[in-house]
């Protein structure tokens, strides 16, 4: 694709139908290029070009808010106090600001994400020029870019190319950020259009930024046999010099990589990473290691694990530096949105910098060359390793119990701890020297040391559950298998056909962090469910980590147990958050090449296609971020629906739909302009499951579409009851709304189901063309 | 016995639950109430008191007292393992958001409860739904059986300990028995 500035300005002219007068055109950019189809109704739609079919999807799945917060403290006309229908001095009420508050969470996340691409693309232009073709599955994928191509209409060929759709993005944050100053939108639905739109903008933002790094830096390319890395602080020879990296941007990685194997040197250190950078940097590097999610840093740092701590961007905790500096490690701060409060060495020379950090003159340093930090993090290693000899501040076991004694048993700590565990119980048992309670902590703790902030006697609590569970954590070995992009477009032609019927009896898309209610087992649980069960699992971030952290009983992890490619029973990991976008993408694909939709500028007929045909759910079960928010936005957009875990409440609202309620349930069949109720499929667009066990089955009922065939249908039922009674105890209550006809009762419950329906008062419907979108009806009834 | 949110966070401005400062209060407001709901969550299992699970108090409660039930999460199993039926089982949200929907007629569709109780929820999850509750239902009776103090609800236990709790729970029981 080729594009220029065109500007037309005329001032007077004569033509058959009249005369023209100062007519003045200014086009930023004309796209003069080689993609054939068709340019659809919204290629790069304003804030307000898809309204429409939100305020559809807003009606049928309505927010339930739960306020985090009854004030806004937002300008300053507050604090104003909003409580049960008071407004604030601008005239807010509290579904409003709960809407801004999930609007701008959500243009947060989609900002990050976004930059992040920015700052990626403007690395590789840099290294590789405009023109590097982009590639991200050699034949295999000739839809490059799904998201981009449906939102923007722009087919990029190029990194030059992925420049404009950057531009785009840029543009469509502003414009949502501005939403949020006082006095814009006064209505709750139209901040949610709002916070869907920037969700999709996220997704453009995070395509593109992974796209980049695929083409650009030799990523695995749609590959179902990406290699299997290794996984876990065990994994890691501890002695040898370890970098630890810690963020999302995998650039300073890629220089510390580089260094070490121009040196040489590579097989004489450990680089290892937490959080998407480690996926980021295996997927350049398949000997790096991933330690561990977002809520495995202090761990690693107070064990002393870490001889040099970089870090990128993105979920580090703010205060790393200090922990850092207790087990004299270095810290090199490598992104301008990060820079700690250092001083910045990037003019000066390797030499300095690095006797200064080993001298421990400085303890450190911001870089924002990545070829520098790659060769300042290596030789600092090397020599500081040998010095600080894996200096750590945990406790022996015989202190651990002294330091328990010391404990009032106040309760300050389990009141502050977001998981509410039962820490002075643990400390009551430790100083009677028995550590089983704080070793289950272990296990379970997200790593984010609220109890110590609450003590008043200065315990360090998450220090004694490390060195209880210093054992189990230097056994963690297990294997993930490394991020491998994009879902190829062979992959898609095979499951298109079982997936839209509802043969493959779904998608689950198990992505993001960690803030898990009970430890990271419940993803693999999860997993291994519905792989078994032969769904399709994608996962990406903390949770393809923590999927990868458990084994079955022959000692397989979950990646050696099941295929990676995009299939029956396959698990896949993507990537790193930005990855996240191929998950959208693959459902984009489905449309375009099993049913040959145009993508094009095309975005509502390719939601409703979507919403209405594709069996895919997502699951962020420890989601905890403004990310994880825009990403589910941008899937609430697409009509795709996404669980949360318990802690996902904090997003404060909900959007759910009303199965009680028939004409919640209404579409149009395409093929008549008829209105059919087809049930509460899917039921919800944004939900919170309180339990592992509520959740297997909620993710098999949100599978369930209306276009689904009677042998899908079955095939999703039977799932549905079977779960259901698993973990549940019970038969679902609601089966009388998702049978259409008896063809759809599974074989082996037919008896069963005859009860259901006729306690129900059941009548027998029919299998729609079903769509939300009156334009799409092919004729329509008088 | 201190009224402060359990988890420190969960804080409140200007419209903060009342204690229930003896299970007798709570037992008269239940007993008032014409339409009282039960909501029980996924901490019904979890939690222990004297050896014994919440979720078998919960049950001798509801047989005493009659307030229908729902169970939430995986609950409704548990509850029938244990011989007692409850009136519904819905996932924690759908059933916030309809006490919140003043056209809804409740589980029975024979009117809108009139006081919803809250117990074994995980703490911040109940706290939320009790938000969205005192914010969109301002009307609505909320209560809390817990032992841990909920600034959102409308009445709420004091922070207390897990022999507090057993005792209000028999006390609560007793006199829907017939005690007095
Ligand atoms: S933005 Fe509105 S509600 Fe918020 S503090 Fe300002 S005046 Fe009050
Ligand atoms: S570090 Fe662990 S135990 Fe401490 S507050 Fe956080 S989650 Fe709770
Ligand atoms: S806050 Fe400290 S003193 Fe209080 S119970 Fe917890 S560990 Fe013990």
């Amino acid at each position: 694709m080729t594009s220029k500035n065109v500007h037309v300005k005329i001032d007077e002219m004569k033509t058959n139908s009249g005369l023209i007068k100062n007519f003045e055109l200014s086009i930023g950019k004309v796209m003069n290029d080689n993609y054939d189809e068709p340019m659809g109704p919204t290629p790069m739609p304003s804030l307000t070009a898809l309204r429409d079919w939100d305020m559809k999807l807003l009606t049928k799945y309505k927010p339930f808010y739960m306020p985090d917060c009854d004030l806004c403290c937002l300008c300053t006309f507050g604090k104003c106090d909003l409580t049960a229908g008071k407004r604030g001095a601008c005239g807010l009420d509290i579904a409003t600001q709960s809407s801004r508050i999930v609007m701008l969470a959500c243009a947060i996340g989609a900002a990050c994400h976004t930059a992040h691409s920015r700052h990626l693309l403007h690395s590789l232009i840099e290294k590789y020029g405009r023109r590097y073709p982009l590639d991200v599955g050699g034949l295999n994928i000739k839809v490059e870019a799904p998201v981009s191509r449906l939102v923007t209409g722009i087919k990029p060929e190029t990194l030059g190319d992925l420049d404009d759709i950057l531009t785009y993005t840029e543009e469509q944050i502003t414009q949502v950020l501005a939403v949020g100053h006082t006095g814009q939108e006064g209505n709750n639905l139209d901040f949610e259009s709002k916070a869907m739109h920037v969700g999709m903008i996220d997704h453009v933002g995070m395509e593109v930024g992974d796209i980049a790094q695929i083409s650009a830096l030799g990523f695995p390319k749609a590959d179902p046999e990406a290699p299997l890395v290794k996984l876990g602080i065990a994994s890691v020879d501890r002695t040898k010099p370890v970098i630890m990296a810690i963020g999302h941007n995998v650039m300073p990685s890629v220089g510390i990589i580089d260094y070490a194997k121009d040196k040489k040197v590579d097989d004489k250190i450990e680089v290892v990473g937490l959080c998407c950078t480690a996926h980021d940097m295996t997927r350049y590097y398949n000997r790096a290691r991933i330690v561990g999610p977002i809520s495995w840093e202090l761990r690693f740092v107070r064990a002393g694990l870490a001889d040099v701590v970089v870090l990128d961007e993105q979920c580090i905790r703010t205060d790393i530096f200090d922990e850092a500096s207790k087990v004299d490690a270095p810290v090199i701060a490598a992104s301008e949105k990060n820079c700690m409060g250092f001083k910045n060495r990037t003019n000066d020379s390797a030499d300095e910098i690095v006797s200064d950090l080993v001298s421990g003159k400085v303890k450190g340093v911001l870089i924002l060359d990545p070829e520098k930090v790659g060769e300042v993090a290596v030789r600092v290693a090397q020599q500081v390793a040998p010095i600080r000899k894996r200096k750590n501040v945990l406790p022996s076991i015989e202190e651990v119990t002294q330091i328990a004694k010391t404990c009032t048993q106040c309760s300050k700590c389990q009141r502050n701890c977001p998981q509410d565990y039962a820490i002075p119980a643990a400390m009551k048992a430790a100083a009677q020297g028995d550590l089983t309670l704080l070793t289950d902590l272990y296990e379970t703790c997200i790593g984010c040391g609220r109890c110590e902030e609450a003590c008043p006697q200065k315990i360090m609590i998450h220090s004694l559950i490390i060195k209880a569970g210093e054992k189990s954590m230097l056994c963690e070995d297990n294997l993930c298998r490394s991020g491998r992009g994009a879902v190829s477009d062979v992959e898609i032609r095979n499951v298109g056909s079982p997936i839209v019927l509802g043969e493959i009896p779904g998608i689950v898309a198990i992505v993001g962090c960690s803030n898990y209610p009970k430890g990271g087992k419940d993803v693999y649980d999860i997993a291994r469910e519905f792989a078994s069960r032969r769904y399709i699992v994608a996962l990406s971030g903390c949770s393809a980590m923590s999927a990868g952290s458990y084994r079955n009983s022959e000692g397989k992890t979950l990646y050696e147990e099941f295929p990676g490619g995009f299939e029956a029973g396959g698990v896949l990991n993507v990537g790193s958050c930005v990855a996240n976008s191929h998950i959208a993408g693959a459902a984009i694909k489905v449309a375009n090449i099993f049913a040959k939709r145009s993508l094009r500028g095309n975005y509502e007929e390719i939601a409703d296609y979507i919403h209405n045909r594709l069996g895919a759910v997502g699951l962020a079960w420890g989601a905890y971020s403004q990310k994880a928010a825009s990403i589910g936005a941008g899937f609430w957009r697409l009509g795709v629906p996404v669980l949360v875990g318990p802690h996902g409440v904090k997003y404060r609202r909900m959007l759910l739909g009303r199965k009680e309620d028939p004409s919640n349930w209404e579409v149009f069949d395409a093929r008549t302009g008829d209105k059919v109720n087809v049930g509460p499929a899917p039921e919800h667009l944004f939900n919170m499951a309180e339990t592992k066990e509520e959740c297997m089955v909620a993710i098999a009922k949100l599978c369930i579409r209306p276009n689904d065939t009677w042998k899908g249908r079955s095939i999703k039922l039977s799932h549905y009851v079977d779960l259901s009674k698993r973990y549940l105890g019970v038969m679902p209550n609601d089966l009388h709304l998702y049978v259409r006809t008896m063809a759809d009762v599974p074989m082996t419950m037919k008896e069963e189901f005859a009860k259901i329906l006729a306690d129900n008062n059941w009548k027998e419907t029919i299998i729609p063309d079903p769509t939300l979108l009156p334009r799409m009806v092919r004729k329509m009834k008088e | 016995m201190s009224c402060e949110p359990w988890q420190c966070g969960e804080i409140a401005s200007t419209k903060k639950a009342n204690p229930i400062t003896k299970p007798e209060i709570a037992v008269a407001m239940i007993k008032r109430a014409q339409r009282p709901l039960l909501i029980v969550g996924s901490n019904a299992t979890e939690r222990y008191m004297e050896g014994k699970q919440l979720i078998e108090y919960v049950i001798e409660f509801a047989n005493a007292s009659k307030v229908p039930v729902v169970a939430t999460a995986h609950m409704v199993g548990e509850f029938i393992k244990r011989g007692y039926q409850p009136a519904a089982f819905m996932n924690a949200m759908e059933i916030g958001q309809r006490v919140v929907d003043p056209e809804w007629m409740g589980l029975d569709g024979k009117g809108h409860p009139d006081l919803v109780l809250l117990v074994g929820l995980p703490y911040y999850v109940e706290s939320l739904m009790l938000s969205g509750m005192k914010h969109f239902a301002p009307d609505l009776k909320t209560m809390t059986l817990d032992n841990l103090f909920h600034v959102h609800a409308a009445w709420s236990f004091p922070n207390a300990s897990l022999e507090e709790w057993a005792a209000n729970f028999k006390v609560m029981t007793e006199k829907f028995n017939g005690g007095n």
